[in-house]
């Protein structure tokens, strides 16, 4: 055990000399069934966001509706990009596409039905929040949603974009 | 875990991290990782005859660190239980420290391969989805080899085999059963490109799965090698999506399918019924922007796959069978969770989405959202046969035609609306049938499972009061009516956040009018601070006795009274 906790703590602590955070390749499947690949997520050098979420969570839900209501704003002034990753399994699944047209949502949505890109971007529960810069680092991340964080959020978004 | 493991697993990340960077500015690679601490201390409570383990406290925990370097990955996870919370996990024990989860991956555009453990999902997961839910207590990783590759064009093909978690004893413990399986997706309209034009999205998929498992018994000659298998499509054409797989499993004698059928006593129960086991699900979708529709239909017979014959209800699932019903989170709609019935089921729902756009009739200047759905889950036709001294078949289970048996039904409605700049309303109501013989989900004050069938009506009021900025307030009032079980209850939530760091919350849920026409009061108090992707909280209280549910199945969790911690990072 002593030389495997060694050898992880050398690792931690050299950290600071390593890669920023930047969003793995992992397959996940948009609304029609097509396999996309997280590597490709981009949006042409603007700021995104990754968003998890589910329809079962419901602060997940009031964090994309209240968004919702401004993102015509914030996509008009920054060019900020959502993209919203459902981590509904089998069980609810087929109610993705249906409730995100219902409630009349403009993200773009993928789904991650067995949680492979969830656990490789280390989220322990919904919602939780990355933001991405335009040359693909994560930049700042958020668990849970409180009304007003999406303030916060728009704030480090036009610091990125510098408006 | 053995010293020469470890050393293993250190050599392993030493070498992916360091050989190169001697000479060179290279890319190092880059870290990530996430954990979750949750403590537990219990206090006596004989009131809601609240349980307290011997050592009063429990701890439990784990780190992931994931480790990406170009093609390359890697991962470990530590987890702890010392002990683990009372009931937890679902299934068999996890006890002590160690390591439960390490493996090592590369990846690649059309070849990718994993050692160690890892998770799958095959199509919907009906004859395989390996998947964990720390929460819950469970963890169905399985512990080998994967294989997927791209030979063309929307062709995805998987293979696997391994063994499967099934506990933890200062270390990943696997169960005696081996899992095979491969898989095949394909995606037509990809395929196909511009070779031929096909309207809409066309996908399809198949999968074969085998478990094996040697025969201990000398008395009966058990299927070693027992094989499952689906097939599967989806398709959209503009706003329409359909969607369905059909399943089976082979004969499947386990522990669990001795319950489709009372067997008598001078007949082994432990045997199990030597039934093939079938499923199919289907849904449609309609949907454009402001209006969704949904309807799904469902049924099963004999379709638990474990890669253990004895296992119990929570360990050792191969496949997933996901229940019917919508999972509603709205604490007192919590006391009734349905769980699938793998024995058998047939169940249909159907579902609503609306949104009244602002400036219309019911819209008014901010518009109106409004769903519904309604779930009816019964008993399959069951034919009894009498063979249970030759063939042991036992019964035979028709698709789609129902029994006598309402398992579970729902009718829900729920409107929202922005009252105002400051103020956000909804108000949600549902009637429930709730057959707790047959789901054994309720559970009264002495933590025993309630009997008979629940029939139940529900309020809710919900409203979300912005004070400034970064300040809101945000309650609901509950009511639940029922004159079986416990009786009426009414909930108050009120939760008062500031943003982006604290949150404070006080939940009520009072029992009243019950059968021994007593009171009880459940309080819990809790406090929480967020920074970024760290969060920790501290709550103080009543908890009653219940089942904690996740997707697929749910935990039993006694009544208790104490302190909880719990903190998450990522990183």
């Amino acid at each position: 055990m002593k030389s495997l906790a060694l050898c992880l703590l050398l690792l931690i602590v050299s950290t600071a000399s390593f890669a920023q955070k930047t969003i793995p390749a992992i397959p996940v499947k948009d609304l029609q069934g097509h396999t996309f690949n997280t590597g490709e997520l981009n949006n042409d050098g603007k700021p995104m966001i990754i968003n998890f979420w589910a329809t079962w969570c419901a602060p997940c839900k009031r964090e994309l509706n209240t968004i919702a209501e401004v993102y015509d704003e914030w996509q008009k002034e920054t060019g900020v990009k959502l993209i919203a990753i459902s981590i509904d399994d089998a069980r609810s699944q087929s109610r993705v596409l249906p409730f995100i047209n219902g409630s009349s949502w403009e993200y773009e949505i993928y789904i991650d039905a067995n949680q492979d890109f969830k656990r490789a971007m280390g989220v322990n529960n919904v919602p939780h929040t990355f933001l991405v810069d335009g040359n693909g680092y994560v930049v700042w991340q958020h668990n849970n949603y409180s009304p007003g964080d999406e303030e916060e959020l728009y704030d480090k978004i036009r610091a990125l974009t510098g408006k | 875990m053995t010293r020469f493991q470890n050393i293993a697993i250190a050599a392993f990340i030493w070498l992916i991290v360091t050989p190169h960077n001697l000479f060179a500015q290279e890319d190092l690679g880059q870290f990530s990782g996430n954990f979750q601490i949750d403590g537990q201390l219990y206090r006596p409570d004989t009131a809601i005859n609240a349980v307290v383990p011997p050592e009063k406290m429990a701890l439990s925990g784990f780190g992931n660190l994931l480790y990406t370097r170009g093609k390359l990955s890697g991962g470990i996870r530590f987890e702890t239980y010392i002990p683990a919370p009372v009931a937890y996990p679902a299934g068999a024990k996890w006890t002590g420290t160690g390591i439960g989860y390490r493996f090592a991956r590369y990846s690649e555009e059309s070849f990718d391969i994993t050692v160690g453990n890892f998770y799958e999902q095959f199509g919907s997961g009906m004859v395989l989805r390996t998947w964990e839910d720390r929460g819950l207590g469970v963890d169905y990783s399985l512990d080998g080899v994967r294989v997927i590759t791209k030979p063309y064009r929307g062709i995805s093909i998987t293979a696997l085999y391994g063994k499967q978690r099934f506990n933890f004893n200062n270390g990943l413990v696997n169960g005696g059963g081996i899992v095979r399986g491969v898989n095949a997706d394909i995606d037509i309209s990809e395929m196909l490109d511009s070779l031929m034009f096909i309207p809409g999205q066309l996908m399809i998929g198949g999968s074969f799965v085998s478990k094996y498992e040697r025969n201990t018994s000398s008395q009966f000659d058990y299927p070693e090698n027992v094989g499952a298998g689906s097939l599967r499509m989806k398709y959209s054409l503009r706003n329409f999506q359909l969607a369905g797989e059909y399943a089976f499993t082979g004969e499947n004698p386990s522990r669990l399918n001795s319950q489709i059928i009372p067997i008598p006593p001078d007949q082994d129960p432990g045997v199990g019924l030597w039934l093939p086991g079938n499923g199919i699900n289907l849904n449609a979708t309609y949907s454009q922007k402001g209006f969704g529709i949904s309807l799904t239909a469902s049924t099963l017979a004999n379709m638990s796959f474990q890669s253990e014959r004895n296992a119990g209800p929570f360990d050792s699932w191969i496949n997933y069978l996901p229940p019917t019903s919508i999972l509603q989170t709205y604490l007192l709609a919590q006391l009734y969770p349905y769980a699938t019935q793998p024995n058998g089921e047939v169940s249909y729902r159907g579902e609503l989405y609306y949104h009244f756009k602002k400036e219309s009739l019911l819209g008014g200047a901010t518009g109106l959202k409004f769903d519904m759905s309604f779930t009816q889950i019964k008993q399959p036709r069951i034919t009894m046969l009498d063979d249970l001294g030759t063939t042991r078949n036992g019964a035979e289970i028709s698709l789609f035609r129902s029994g006598e048996l309402t398992y579970y039904a729902d009718f829900n409605a729920k409107l929202s609306k922005t009252i105002s700049k400051k103020f956000k309303a909804s108000l949600f109501y549902m009637n429930l049938v709730y057959n707790n013989d047959v789901i054994q989900g309720a559970y009264d004050f002495n933590n025993e499972a309630a009997k008979g069938t629940v029939y139940a009506d529900m309020i809710v009021f919900e409203g979300n009061l912005k004070v400034n900025r970064t300040n809101n307030l945000r309650f609901e009032i509950q009511a639940l009516f029922t004159d079986q079980h416990l009786q009426d209850w009414l909930s108050v939530v009120a939760e008062y956040t500031v943003s982006p760091h604290w949150f404070f919350s006080a939940i009520n849920q009072y029992n009243y009018g019950n059968a021994d026409g007593d009171f009880f009061n459940f309080p819990v108090g809790s406090l929480g601070y967020i920074k970024d992707s760290s969060r920790i909280s501290l709550s103080y209280g009543r908890q009653r006795a219940g089942v904690f549910c996740v997707g697929g199945i749910c935990r039993v969790v006694p009544a208790a009274n104490g302190l909880t911690i719990n903190i998450t990072s990522s990183f």
